[in-house]
């Protein structure tokens, strides 16, 4: 089958929408990855809890807005949870996450009531909708920007100081009478409040929400994270301020949704999608380790040694 | 005021690591006592610090501060009473924030912390004149990363974040060690113009029996987890350092384990 360059270029709005929205899921895993310093891995179950929530409340009556902001308020008390789990009962961050992800699946499959449930953008009136793709972008795109001011303000406020302090030195931030746990369980809200948020449009926008739909949606923003922070300090070096920073983490999701887009142009397998993702992140993981490393790897240092001989 | 009523604070008890590191220790500091704090390895000078400051529970004993009885409340709540300096210039600051976003944090020590701005434009303008008044070229740095500093630049930011809001008591745990010679001299010399300027009552613990006698108004001696020794005004003016070996041995029976305080 020959390929048409113009099908990738067909693929593109839907693609630069999908990456809008995993844009939003991405500040989310920037909070607790980047901000709080924190590997939480709630947000593989909280983001489908998103889907989940919203689709069956607007099946149930709910106008779409009230649906999206109830999918914010059980994801972030799904973030609560795991900070309770980590806080109180003293479980490693990660196995935190871990515990919390297993246990939303019960939760999702509970609120769907099944693995998966439809809903039509014909018969009910949803936010956004794939079969509109150019308010699809819009909209995606303006909450993208209302989330990064917002993220912007309230990383600026002494409350989200005490949190960018918490994940930088919590020594120094006890010492600076700021109550780290309690920090800790207001960012993991807000970031699984996000990420629910996420999920919650996507339901719409692809019409159905699926138990599964948030598997592996760490590695996305992941993904993502890394590869704005990559390129953004390639091209803004140390004038990478907060803001920018933001539109960098959701840049990167769309570059990833497009390059997904070039993949899939190209007829790889669609089983592969996932094995591609992990070599993805593992490369712009490794990146700024192999870039901080050039020229000083003990490899490099025998070269030298064996030359000045 | 701090008092301290016979408290006792043993790690791991009942394993093979026990140790007992604080075995009823009572001391009380006046308003404006300048005290260091000396002792071998293992003396329990710094667990005495962290009982003070709230980083685990004591086993037993009181801990008041101006009065109030703090034995109950956790680090972050004691720590509206008081301003810390760590050995290790890491710890104190906030790498990944901006030298102004580390003094904000500090100025808001002890009150709640809500939704207004972080840092305000004003303030801004009284951190720069508080650093120009430690001459090291931080005040036109404001907003460099912490990360970028020295650990000297560290020290001397985090001693300037534990007085700016005028604590009850400033706790110093050897916060000069991990730095050079000359280094360490400037950043003491900052702490006595500091502690005499402010009136703080102060702990200083040190490994340098120069600076313990040097530095001060009160000198104490701490072994196996007591005070074996409690000198101040005139006697502690006519120290010396072979006086503080003497009676080291003379009250512990055994020779000061130091290496690094007997040759400095």
């Amino acid at each position: 089958m020959a390929l048409n360059f113009m099908d990738f270029v067909g693929a593109i709005p839907g693609n630069v929408a999908l990456g809008l929205i995993w844009g939003i899921m991405a500040i989310g895993v920037f909070v607790t990855f980047k901000i709080l310093n924190f590997a939480d891995l709630t947000v593989d179950g909280s983001f489908a809890t998103g889907g989940a929530t919203a689709v069956v409340l607007i099946l149930n009556g709910w106008s779409a807005p009230a649906a999206l902001l109830a999918a914010f308020a059980v994801g972030a008390l799904a973030g609560f949870c795991t900070g309770l789990l980590h806080t109180m009962l003293g479980i490693p961050d990660i196995l935190s996450g871990i515990l919390m992800q297993i246990a939303l699946y019960s939760v999702n499959l509970n609120i769907m009531g099944g693995a998966n449930k439809a809903i039509s953008v014909d018969q009910y009136k949803l936010i956004i909708s794939q079969r509109y793709l150019n308010m699809a972008l819009i909209i995606s795109l303006s909450f993208v920007l209302v989330v990064m001011v917002l993220c912007y303000w309230y990383f600026g406020t002494e409350q989200g100081c005490a949190i960018r302090a918490t994940g930088s030195n919590p020594a120094m931030s006890r010492a600076q009478g700021i109550n780290i746990n309690a920090m800790k369980v207001i960012a993991l809200a807000i970031s699984n409040g996000l990420v629910a948020m996420a999920g919650g449009l996507l339901s719409q926008f692809q019409g159905y929400s699926d138990i599964n739909m948030g598997r592996g949606s760490i590695v996305i923003g992941l993904a993502a994270v890394i590869i704005g922070e990559v390129l953004g300090s390639a091209i803004f070096g140390k004038r990478m301020n907060f803001m920018i920073r933001l539109a960098f983490v959701t840049i990167g999701a769309i570059i990833y949704y497009l390059v997904i887009g070039l993949v899939l142009w190209l007829q790889m397998p669609t089983d592969d999608l996932k094995l591609f993702t992990a070599i993805i992140v593992a490369v712009f993981l490794a990146i700024p380790y192999i870039k901080g490393k050039a020229g000083h790897s003990f490899a490099a240092a025998a070269r030298k040694g064996a030359k000045n001989d | 005021m701090i008092k301290i009523t016979d408290i006792y604070k043993t790690f791991n008890p009942g394993t093979i690591n026990e140790k007992h590191a604080l075995n009823g220790i009572s001391l009380e500091l006046k308003d404006q006592d300048f005290v260091t704090v000396i002792g071998g390895n293992g003396a329990g000078k710094s667990t005495l610090l962290n009982a003070l400051a709230g980083t685990w529970p004591v086993d037993s004993g009181r801990i008041e501060i101006d009065g109030i009885d703090v034995t109950g409340l956790p680090e972050h709540k004691r720590a509206k009473y008081l301003g810390r300096v760590f050995q290790d210039p890491m710890t104190g600051t906030a790498a990944d924030m901006e030298i102004e976003e580390n003094l904000a944090l500090a100025a808001r020590r002890g009150r709640g912390r809500g939704l207004g701005w972080g840092i305000t434009s004003k303030e801004k303008e009284h951190y720069k004149d508080l650093l120009k008044t430690f001459d090291l070229g931080l005040e036109n740095r404001l907003t460099a990363k912490v990360g970028l500093l020295s650990g000297g630049q560290r020290q001397a930011l985090t001693l300037l974040m534990a007085t700016l809001q005028k604590p009850k008591a400033l706790l110093l745990d050897e916060h000069t060690a991990a730095l050079d010679p000359k280094t360490a001299e400037n950043v003491l010399k900052a702490t006595d113009r500091i502690v005499k300027e402010n009136g703080l009552t102060t702990l200083m613990i040190t490994h340098n029996m120069r600076d313990a006698i040097a530095h001060g108004n009160r000198l104490i001696m701490l072994n196996e987890g007591r005070i074996i020794l409690d000198i101040s005004g005139e006697e502690k003016k006519r120290l010396t350092i072979e006086d503080l070996l003497h009676k080291f041995e003379e009250v512990s029976g055994q020779e000061f384990s130091n290496d690094q305080a007997i040759l400095s």
